[in-house]
């Protein structure tokens, strides 16, 4: 049986799908065969993040409305060969995506694949009630910024009260905290929360944290899921979070202000 | 980062990458803008294709696959159909 994992996070714009992008690239790259879902109906940015938009024929909704089946909207990625993309639709409205639907969907590739991932859009409206409905593991994506904490509360709330696994009074969804775009400078000045009271007031077990880095932009200027880039301290950190999430034990990274030699000071280096 | 990495690095990686964002951009955004005058009709073709083939073969829908490449002057489309051994053709050719 696959295990379902939802990227989420109530707030936008946090990382949900870099990190997804990244999470689903990383999982696939260790052997173990891999789909991740785009949920964002309307709004679809996995498959540009993923550079698989010029390959994109059919969509979730095609499947769901029998216009294409199940294999036909997979799309492969060239890089990894064991992990596969389906794309969210870009022109149908989000009511084209039914619970019943998404529920055939899993249950078809719970049969082909260890980890179906899911990324879900921002808000906690239907298309993040049902990205996280089938989930027996959650990475919740947080910024070291007020909004996102609260938003990540409102969104570990629902995990435990409207998921499939807790209607069905089931054992708990999983629930692992990234940390995104952090910036162990900004942090030590003080403007920004930090690492211990973030994982104090969420009280979930930390699975990551992942730098402010400017690859993340590079990679996704050319569709390069981050993890792909081993040099960066971003892909690193990614890569770190998932041989985590694997059960290894790694050592949490980049979580410190790096002391900026004289040059660097000079110069204003910035991390890679 | 030496500091030699750090000139290079600024000088030449960062353009390099945002021109191939606006290039594919360009080439994703104009196939999604003819999209939205008119029905996308990638479903129905697939749909109208396999139904043409089926009048002369026994094919599983299943085993019908579509491969797009969409790019800025042109675009490719391939579509594999397996076919079934030559018998079962033979059979339905000749019901025919
Ligand atoms: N570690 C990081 N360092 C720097 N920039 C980042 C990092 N992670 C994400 N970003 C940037 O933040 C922006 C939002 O990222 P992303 O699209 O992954 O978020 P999202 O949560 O999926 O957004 P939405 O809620 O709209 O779906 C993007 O511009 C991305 O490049
Ligand atoms: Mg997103």
């Amino acid at each position: 049986m696959a295990q379902v994992v939802v990227v989420t996070s109530g707030k936008g714009g946090v990382g949900k799908t870099t990190s997804s992008a990244a999470f689903a690239t990383g999982l696939a790259q260790r052997g173990k065969k891999t789909v991740v879902i785009d949920f964002d109906v309307g709004l679809r940015n996995l498959d540009l993040i993923m550079g698989v938009e010029r390959r994109v024929v059919f969509d979730i909704v095609n499947v769901i409305s029998g216009e294409a089946r199940l294999n036909q909207a997979l799309i492969r990625d060239k890089r990894v060969d064991t992990l596969s993309i389906l794309p969210a639709s870009q022109t149908r409205d989000k009511d084209a995506l039914t619970r019943d639907g998404v529920a055939k969907i899993i249950e078809e590739l719970s049969k082909d694949f260890d980890y179906i991932l899911c990324d879900s859009p921002a808000g906690i409206e239907k298309g993040a009630l049902l990205a996280l409905y089938f989930a027996d593991q959650a990475v919740v994506v947080t910024n070291p910024e007020v909004s996102s904490v609260r938003d990540s509360d409102r969104i570990l709330g629902v995990l435990q009260s409207r998921s499939k696994r807790a209607e069905e009074k089931k054992d708990p969804v999983k629930e692992h905290l990234l940390v995104t775009r952090f910036d162990p400078v900004r942090v030590e000045r003080g403007e920004m929360l930090k690492l211990e009271d973030i994982q104090e007031i969420l009280s979930i077990p930390l699975l990551g944290v992942i730098p402010e880095s400017e690859s993340v932009l590079k990679a996704s200027n050319t569709g390069t899921p981050v993890i792909l880039d081993a040099e960066s301290m971003a892909g690193q950190a990614y890569a770190d979070a998932v041989s985590r999430f694997l059960g290894e034990e790694k050592p949490h990274r980049f979580i410190e202000a790096e002391k900026k030699g004289l040059f660097k000071r000079l110069f204003g280096g910035r991390a890679a | 980062m030496s500091w030699l990495d750090y000139f290079r690095g600024r000088r030449q990686e960062q353009p390099a990458s945002a021109s191939a964002a606006k290039e594919r951009l360009q080439i994703v955004l104009a196939h999604e803008r003819i999209g939205r005058t008119r029905e996308d009709f990638l479903p129905k073709l697939q749909q109208d294709l396999v139904a043409v083939v089926a009048r002369y073969v026994a094919i599983d829908p299943g085993k019908v696959n579509v491969n797009l490449d969409r790019g800025g002057d042109m675009s490719t489309l391939a579509i594999e159909i397996e076919l079934p051994a030559p018998s079962a053709v033979r059979m339905v050719a000749g019901a025919r």
